[in-house]
């Protein structure tokens, strides 16, 4: 009787909430485009069109494999760019490599589709790079647009994701183990690929996972730089947006296949690092050593070299928002005319970023907290399942999310599309477990005899959280939430769904300002956005006194 | 306040998870002011039932009683215990004297008040310099005691500390369990100890109950668990000891104890004498109990190594009966005994104690056992 009387408590409560709105917010949208994919879209009755149509015309399943290929292809190039990274990073004296750090970690940080533009503008058609070694050299540059042009976008892009997760595991290998594999003879090259890479696998297949499921959902790089070369939440966009025979039904039933396939990739992820699953914890890490000679040249030019590319497409669009502009076209000087006309026409947009993503991320860090106390403290069948629920996101690219909810909020008593409302539950369920994730990790470290002292003492349940639980937490919230914070300004694949004149957000003027070729007032609000990206990042650093990020 | 203290029953007390049974029913009494220590391996269930008596695990089974009250059903924080954590469990984020008022404010004491107990609490367990303190500044000694004032000051009706030096090194420890001690007693809260450590349960108990496999095996002082242990389990786990075979054989003047070839007389047995056949026992004989005989008398035993430790040498033996035993002397000026010598082992036999060897049971006299209700062991 105890036992069970016991259990319920204040944290049943929110358990139940939560649960809740997640039920409302994720499972109701994605079950609503689940059943839409199997309705006929005019009877509602029961039927499997959608799914023969998709497969039947290359034109569809086409982009299918387009995606797979891309993604792939980008999950193997990023693997094989960033393990040199960083294990030079880590066991190399690199200069300034603090400094290096937080460039890699800013050069990830924004929206993908910026860089795809700017890509276009140092190696498009009319490109800085192109038109300069055409006419210096008259050396014909390959063309970057298409298949080429998504893989260079977003390998970039997703490099330094994957780099700061080996990095951290790099930091995790005790040196007696390097140090005993080398007495027993084993260095190099031979040391790198049997011992260092099978002891940072797990790490390796979680960060592949990751690079995998983000190169899956952009929406932004092949809507610019591909061309034709269709993907597929390109695909769905334009079924699902565009005027002219534009069907809910097949958006939604190629949202399922899409999940169906992300479902399938990461639970065989799921089961293959299961299999390699161990955990480490370094006595000694290992230290970056000086290193001599060409080895050393080599190492510095590697990271130098990748450092430089990475950022070049911040560095174009910050140049190109202080180029005068006539119209749409460069004049050849300088001016702040772009910010003139940044602030004037999409001041809105500025407001609108602030005041969408300040409320989404109170929202963040309230859910978070509470998300990370339950599934930590309270470990049952129920929260088990909320656990689950809130990395979901992982798996369910932003446009399919976009589209489930807008297909689920369109009617009475939900009436949520259009409205600020479902842009801010977009942003909330979609960049929720970055702060979830830290908020549980350091939890974790939280004894559990801190809180039986304090109700030992006399403290309720509520009090212990505030007092004792929250204040420990909180280094963990605040740098989970920055995380949070600075994907939410760059999101883009499901705002641009959701989003309304009064719900511009800066990354979506920007998106639409490089499609209408107002390079220059694009230049300038991606430019804005990059610096309240660095400036939260430094906050972060300041926060946590760390000058990484793990994720 | 020593009469405010109370006394803590534990009537047939069961705790399970799931269909996994560790502590199947037991049964105990603490009295009022008392320094009670479980002790046993780990996993024997001590901080399982100490966890039962904070509220933080719950009771599948049977009644704990505080006075005679029964608690099972009432919420941690209203059964006014003062608990001491193996990792001292210490806020982070507060000052030491934060640390210590936290259970006083729970409890709604005016400032003044609060402030005048903490500074005297801090006094007594020595730490009132780091007051204001956060604890990431301390030394292990010093949060221990921070743990230790915090638990004491809101003057629980009972205080629990589970294995709270066991994070501390060894000189600490010891200065730690008499700190401990002297403040119980001075303040005389009835305390439940756990602890793995047998020496330090010696050192701190008033009573001790042993534990293995959620069953009391013995409760009483440190003396009779020591020099009388009520099975083979406690003879084995309290001090060091040897376990030989033997044989008692029925005479008219009472047992013959018979080891190997070698026989000795006892008369302490708790058995009687109108048993017809020899029993087979086992015997606990203490390194301490034995005597060397250079000239053979007694058990034959062939030195195999030594080791002289100063006050004492130890010698390890091969027995007749094939089997091994540890000896300890107090050293001697002179030679210490080679190995492949052949000597003599006597014992001393009014200190062994024999048990039954089929139900593992003390069979000598003078066992004393709280265990307030038979246990089949």
């Amino acid at each position: 009787m105890s036992a069970k009387s016991k259990r319920y408590d204040i944290w049943s409560t929110v358990t139940l909430i939560i649960f809740l709105i997640y039920i409302i917010m994720l499972v109701f949208p994605l079950l609503t485009i689940l059943v839409k994919s199997i309705q006929d879209g005019d009877t509602g009755s029961f039927s499997l069109a959608y799914f023969k149509q998709f497969f039947s015309k290359k034109y569809y399943y086409g982009s299918l494999f387009n995606s797979l290929k891309v993604t792939t292809c980008v999950t193997i190039l990023t693997i094989i760019l960033a393990i040199p990274l960083a294990y030079i990073m880590a066991t190399f004296k690199i200069k300034g490599k603090s400094a290096i750090q937080v460039l890699i970690l800013i050069s990830s940080m924004q929206a993908p589709f910026i860089g795809a533009y700017s890509w276009i503008l140092l190696l498009g058609r009319n490109g800085v790079i192109t038109n300069f070694m055409e006419n210096t050299f008259n050396i014909t540059m390959p063309d970057i647009y298409g298949f080429t042009g998504i893989l260079l976008v977003l390998t970039l892009q997703l490099v330094p994701l994957i780099y700061m997760y080996l990095y951290g595991a790099l930091k995790n290998i005790d040196k007696s183990l390097l140090e005993a594999a080398e007495s027993m003879g084993c260095t190099g090259a031979k040391k790198v690929f049997k011992v260092v890479i099978p002891l940072i696998l797990p790490t390796l297949l979680a960060g592949a996972l990751l690079v995998f499921m983000r190169a899956l959902a952009d929406f932004g790089t092949p809507m610019l730089i591909g061309e034709g070369y269709r993907t597929v939440p390109v695909l769905i966009f334009n079924e699902f947006i565009s005027e002219v025979g534009g069907d809910d039904g097949f958006a939604a039933a190629i949202s399922v296949i899409v999940i169906i396939f992300a479902t399938a990739i990461f639970l065989l992820q799921k089961y293959i690092s299961n299999k390699k699953a161990f955990s480490m914890s370094a006595l000694h890490p290992i230290e970056a050593k000086k290193e001599k000679g060409l080895k050393n040249v080599l190492a510095h030019i590697y990271v130098y070299a990748f450092t430089i590319i990475a950022l070049l497409p911040q560095l174009t669009v910050i140049y190109t928002s202080f180029l005068d502009t006539k119209g749409r076209v460069f004049s050849g000087g300088y001016s702040l005319k772009s910010y003139e006309a940044a602030f004037s026409k999409m001041g809105d947009a500025i407001g609108n970023t602030f005041y969408l993503a300040g409320l989404s991320i109170v929202v963040v860090i309230l859910l978070a907290i509470l998300i990370a106390y339950i599934t930590v403290r309270r470990a049952n069948p129920v929260t088990n399942v909320l656990d689950i629920l809130t990395m979901f996101p992982y798996i369910v690219p932003g446009s399919i999310l976009g589209i489930a909810l807008l297909l689920s909020f369109n009617k009475k008593p939900l009436l949520l599309s259009g409205t600020a409302l479902i842009m801010i539950v977009s942003f909330v369920i979609r960049r929720l477990p970055y702060t979830i994730r830290s908020s549980a990790a350091i939890l974790h470290q939280i004894n559990i005899s801190v809180e039986e002292a304090a109700i030992s003492l006399g403290a309720s349940n509520i009090k212990t959280f505030f007092k004792i639980v929250l204040p420990m937490m909180l280094p963990g919230v605040i740098s989970g939430a920055i995380l949070s914070w600075v994907t939410i300004i760059s999101e883009l694949s499901t705002s641009i769904i959701l989003y309304t004149g009064n719900t511009k957000t800066m990354t979506i003027a920007t998106y639409t300002e490089v499609i209408r070729g107002n390079f220059g007032v694009a230049a300038a609000l991606a430019t804005i956005l990059s610096v309240i990206t660095i400036i939260s990042l430094l906050i972060f650093f300041k926060v946590t006194g760390e000058k990484e990020i793990t994720m | 306040m020593n009469d405010l203290s109370i006394s803590i029953d534990f009537k047939n007390v069961v705790k399970k998870y799931g269909d996994n049974t560790v502590i199947p029913g037991l049964s105990l009494e603490v009295e009022k002011g008392e320094f009670f220590t479980l002790l046993g391996p780990s996993g024997c269930g001590k901080t399982t039932l100490l966890r039962m008596v904070a509220g933080f695990n719950t009771i599948e089974g049977g009644e704990i009683l505080f006075n005679g009250k029964i608690i099972n059903n009432v919420a941690p924080k209203d059964r006014n215990i003062g608990m001491v954590f193996q990792n001292y469990a210490i806020f982070p984020h507060l000052t030491v004297a934060k640390n210590v008022a936290f259970g006083l404010e729970n409890r709604k004491l005016p400032k003044a008040e609060i402030e005048e107990k903490v500074d005297e609490i801090l006094k007594i367990v020595k730490i009132h310099e780091y007051k204001d303190r956060l604890p990431e500044n301390l030394s292990g000694g010093q949060q221990q005691r921070v743990a230790l004032a915090r638990a004491i000051v809101i003057e629980p009706d009972v205080l629990l500390m589970d294995e709270p030096l066991s994070n501390l090194d060894a000189k600490l420890r010891i200065e730690m369990r008499n700190a401990i001690k002297d403040i119980q007693k001075d303040i005389g809260i009835t305390t439940i100890y756990v602890t793995h450590d047998q020496e330090e349960a010696m050192a701190v108990s008033d009573r001790i109950a042993v534990m293995n496999h959620g069953v009391i095996q013995h409760v009483g002082t440190p003396q009779n668990i020591y020099q009388r242990p009520a099975n083979i389990f406690v003879a084995t786990f309290i001090g060091r000891t040897n376990i030989l075979d033997g044989e008692l054989i029925p005479n008219n003047k009472g047992f013959v104890l018979k080891i190997g070839e070698y026989k000795e007389i006892v008369d302490n047995l708790i058995i009687s004498r109108e048993i017809a056949d020899s029993i087979p026992v086992q015997v606990s004989i203490r390194p301490e109990e034995f005597i060397i005989k250079k000239n053979g008398e007694g058990v034959k035993a062939k030195i195999l190594n030594s080791v002289f430790l100063g006050l004492n040498t130890h010698y390890f033996v091969e027995l007749e009966t094939g089997e091994r035993a540890e000896i300890v002397q107090e050293s001697t000026i002179g030679e210490i005994l080679e190995p492949g010598t052949e000597i003599g082992l006597k014992i001393k036999k009014e200190k062994i104690n024999i048990f039954n060897k089929k139900s593992q049971l003390n069979i000598t006299e003078g066992v004393v056992n709280h265990v307030s209700q038979k246990q089949k062991i």
